[in-house]
């Protein structure tokens, strides 16, 4: 079990952190026809907006209650109510997610009256979903929000079985897929290609690989998001054959859909790694009661062998990782199981799931404790986010780009980490990166009776060249 | 902040947006709100300072997701660049702890980085708790005997635009006329060259930009005292009260300190650009006349004759490519009229500009470059913007990055103007890289390929005929 060291210094530098309320807003941009409106001041929608684009390349929809001197002392439920008026006015759209920001609760709002108070006087706007959550930046960190804000969504959209009449296996294929803030676009897309292969119809929330994955549509313009889970399928969960469960973080969401729907769920800390695919493809086998397709069981065989021919560097080898919770301890577990070390564990909030980690200091903190840990114990490779460039380049060590945000490379958005394709990959780029400093290179010694001319040139070059030239014929 | 000092700093004389109503300082619509707030403002255009520590004090969402986030560089140190935030947790929060925690925070960033000074930027959750930062700072100034400039832009204050002057306000008091500028470094005296000191103000080095400029400047004799802020060192921020002239370059936005430098100090300054061959040599003659150095403008003129032969000889190809293109122009303040007229240069038309920023004054102007008729945007809102591309038939939108993939989603090609691109386009040179960027993505093969339909979707008639 993985010791947790509390933060101890008074200045966070290199922050390491994104706000909860950005993590909430995240997991509202995965469903379809919809915008979050963060409750706060401008300035909270402006970063958050900026952050997302530099990292998708996207057009990003987010608003904002627009919290100003006024409103920040008299009290801004008024503004949740008017942004909410103008937002379904303009908009039309299916979900308004309205995440609170640390002004906001600091101010003392109540989210939920206001919102109460928008449906007592807007009867015409009934049909669209409105989602509020308490996230402020304060605590937590994106993980937790974007958490939150799945709880917060099932709590307001996903009615008790009783009352809906659904019933747990009613729908034979489907199977809901509870899509944690570690995975990626391009994750959540070959995890729907595994869950298909068993001829089972994956319902992923929020499903960002249809929202944010960057394509193209024939519609120039959108003031919301383009894909990602229809908002009426919601009510569809609670007739699915099971649910799937990918990050620890999700566990209080999971634990609501359970209760509200009675659906049996499977849960599973990561899909990184041999270990973790495996179980996930044997929960898939059992769930179709289908043979595992030839397909999958190819690729596994392909796993197994570059976790042979990678383990030669692998091994040993000295990682430093910071992380949001759910990808640092899944990374650590990949790395554990190539038998390499993850030596620097820096997370920006604490979580249960980081006991789990497989290293053993867990630190909460920012970058520059990422820089100091992994300088203490001689780490060979990064893996971080963009900020944690800088940390590499000091440390003079490769860096694997991972997490939130990345905006010095492009495409870091639609990398497949997971399964048994996602981590043969990225054994073969950790490899890679580790190769690529030369390590265990024995620099050439130059004996002192040495009689190779090329020697004597470094040695001394004053030596004369002539008796060389004095062959045996 | 108190309320009435907002109101001042709102009330600018030297704006021309001042007698009308506050259109440009209206209170933000929930809902319907974009750009930033008032600490966003404030950070901007002082962090471009290089050997400050720049501490956010509030929670994390304020410097998680905006550090190390913009394109101004430095010649020399990367402190700047390093985010350093309290990072306030609940706890702090409920107990009132954040003032023991800045306090000890300040200390760390002395201790850890010794930089030349620490700026403290007060945020909306210490704001509202009432953190008293000028305090702390005071206390920590005294504590340790670095300088500590406290930034009270919290994001409820207002907008960018207030942050903004909220930060020139607090270089003007806290700051400028601290400290006497050096003598002449030795060696830089050139015989019947007399050297005139200058700031720059609302300059950000974007992208290394102000470095198509310095050798100019250098060339004419004029020493940048400061630039405000890009490439800056807080000791020459220090100094600013000793310039002969001060440029406002491209921006409303620190008005105030030019302002403030003249009444203060009786420095005399100007509004120019350094974007488009026409402005860079009007900013240049500008120096020289507000100097009264009759020599330096023979000089200049000589300067200018010398570097527009050489650029136009050298745009001259490239507006082959680029003459006749339609451009819609979709940025703030001064940028609207001043960048008109470098894609004029090169032979581009502006059918339609933005300017919701912009005062009667950059109005005039931009009239005065594109005619009567000029098509101004006041709300760019995405849709509107994609109907103007399509009525009048643009080639190229030219925005800020936020507007970057609005453009690419519509297949529309794009330029981004703004402070986060990755390129710099002032100075004569600046043009050079302004003409290339622009045939870059006009000329892309790209664009046919994004709008080419899937041989199998198009009818078969069609094919077969």
């Amino acid at each position: 079990m993985a010791q947790i060291v509390k933060r101890n210094k008074a200045l966070s530098v290199s922050p390491l952190k994104a706000s909860q309320t950005i993590g909430a807003a995240l997991a509202f941009l995965g469903f379809r026809r919809a915008i979050p409106m963060l409750h706060g001041s401008q300035g909270c929608t402006a970063f958050g907006k900026v952050y997302f684009v530099r990292h998708f390349r996207e057009p990003i929809p987010l608003q904002t209650s627009a919290m100003d001197q006024v409103s920040s002392i008299m009290g801004a439920d008024d503004n949740v109510v008017e942004g909410l008026k103008t937002i379904c006015a303009k908009s039309d759209p299916a979900l308004v997610g309205v995440p609170t920001t640390g002004l906001a609760e600091t101010q003392g709002c109540d989210v939920r009256l206001a919102v109460k108070t928008f449906r007592d006087q807007c009867p015409e706007f009934a049909h669209i979903a409105v989602v509020p959550v308490a996230t402020p930046d304060y605590s937590g960190c994106m993980e937790t929000g974007f958490a939150a804000a799945m709880r917060a969504i099932i709590d307001t959209l996903v009615p008790a079985a009783a009352q809906a009449g659904t019933s747990p296996g009613r729908r034979r294929r489907q199977v809901n897929v509870l899509a944690g803030a570690h995975l990626t676009p391009g994750d959540i897309e070959s995890l729907k290609e595994l869950v298909e292969a068993f001829g089972l119809r994956p319902l992923v929330i929020p499903d960002l690989s249809d929202s944010l994955d960057g394509h193209l549509t024939d519609t120039d313009f959108s003031p919301l998001t383009i894909g990602g889970t229809p908002l009426n399928e919601l009510e569809t969960l609670g007739d699915a054959r099971a649910t799937l469960v990918i990050g620890a973080s999700l566990s209080p969401a999971a634990d609501l859909l359970r209760e509200r729907t009675g659906v049996e769920d499977f849960r599973f800390d990561h899909l990184m790694g041999l270990e973790a695919t495996d179980a996930l493809i044997h929960a898939l086998q059992q769930l179709s009661g289908a043979e595992v397709p030839e397909k999958i069981v190819r690729q596994r065989a392909q796993l197994q062998d570059a976790m042979l021919d990678t383990h030669f560097m692998l091994g040993l080898s000295r990682i430093a990782v910071a992380a949001d919770p759910d990808l640092l301890n899944g990374f650590s577990r990949l790395l554990a199981g190539m038998g390499a070390e993850t030596v620097a564990a820096v997370a920006p909030a604490n979580a249960p799931v980081l006991q789990r980690v497989a290293a053993e200091q867990v630190k909460i903190g920012d970058l520059e404790d990422l820089r100091l840990l992994a300088m203490e114990h001689g780490a060979e490779l990064l893996i971080g986010n963009s900020h944690a460039v800088g940390s590499a380049a000091q440390l003079g060590i490769p860096l694997l780009r991972a997490g939130f945000p990345q905006y010095d490379q492009l495409g870091g958005y639609q990398r497949t980490w997971i399964g048994y394709q996602g981590t043969r990959q990225t054994l073969f780029e950790l490899a890679n990166l580790l190769l690529s400093m030369e390590r265990g290179e024995i620099h050439p010694y130059r004996s002192v009776y040495a009689c190779k001319p090329d020697h004597r040139e470094v040695s001394d070059a004053a030596a004369t060249p002539s008796e060389t030239h004095r062959l045996r014929h | 902040m108190k309320q009435k000092d907002i109101a001042a700093l709102l009330d600018e004389p030297a704006c021309a947006h001042n007698a009308k109503s506050k259109s440009g300082c209206a209170r933000p619509k929930p809902g319907s709100t974009a750009g930033g707030c008032a600490f966003d403002g404030a950070q901007i255009a002082l962090l471009p300072i290089a050997d400050v520590a720049h501490i956010v004090h509030g929670s994390i969402a304020c410097a998680g997701s905006s550090w190390d986030n913009r394109g101004a560089r430095s010649s020399g140190p990367a402190l700047y660049r390093i985010g350093m935030t309290t990072d306030l947790t609940e706890q702090d929060v409920v107990m009132g702890r954040g003032e023991k925690r800045l306090f000890h925070a300040i200390k760390q960033a002395i201790e850890s980085y010794a930089p030349a000074a620490v700026f403290v930027y007060n945020t909306c959750v210490p704001a509202l708790v009432g953190d008293d930062i000028g305090a702390v700072c005071k206390a920590a100034q005294e504590c340790w005997g670095v300088p500590v400039v406290p930034v009270d832009a919290a994001g409820f204050y207002g907008t960018k635009n207030l942050g903004n002057r909220i930060a020139g306000e607090t270089m003007v008091k806290y700051v400028c006329g601290t400290r006497e500028p050096d003598p002449l470094p030795p060696g830089s005296v050139r015989a019947g060259i007399t050297v005139h000191d200058i700031n720059l103000i609302g300059e950000y080095n974007i992208a290394g930009e102000l470095w198509h400029v310095l050798p100019l400047l250098d060339e004419l004799g004029l020493r940048v005292l400061c630039t405000l802020s890009g490439d800056a060192r807080f000791r020459e921020v220090q100094t600013m009260h000793r310039a002969e002239v001060n440029m406002m370059v491209c921006s409303k936005a620190l008005i105030n300190v030019a302002r403030k430098l003249k009444e203060t100090w009786g420095t005399p300054w100007f509004e120019g650009s350094f974007y488009g061959v026409g402005d860079v040599s009007q900013a240049l003659r500008d120096f020289a006349r507000l100097t009264g150095d009759a020599e330096l403008g023979e000089r200049t003129e000589a300067l200018i004759a010398r570097e527009e032969a050489r650029i136009h000889a050298a745009l001259e190809p490239w507006r082959g490519r680029l003459r006749g293109k339609k451009v819609l122009l979709y940025t703030g303040g001064v940028k609207s009229w001043s960048v008109i007229s470098a894609l004029q240069d090169l032979g581009m038309q502006v059918v339609a500009t933005g300017t919701k920023k912009s005062t009667e004054e950059d109005k005039a102007r931009i009239r005065e470059l594109m005619g009567s008729d000029a098509l101004m945007i006041e709300d760019g809102n995405p849709r509107a913007l994609l109907n103007i591309v399509r009525e009048q038939q643009v080639d190229i939108l030219i925005a800020g990055g936020r507007n970057m993939y609005t453009a690419l989603k519509a297949r529309i090609p794009f330029l981004d103007i703004n402070q986060e691109r990755e390129f710099g386009y002032a100075g004569y040179t600046g043009m050079l890289e302004l003409a290339r960027q622009l045939a870059l993505t006009l000329e892309s093969p790209v664009w046919e390929a994004v709008r080419r339909p899937a041989p199998w979707s198009i009818p078969a008639v069609a094919a077969e005929a």
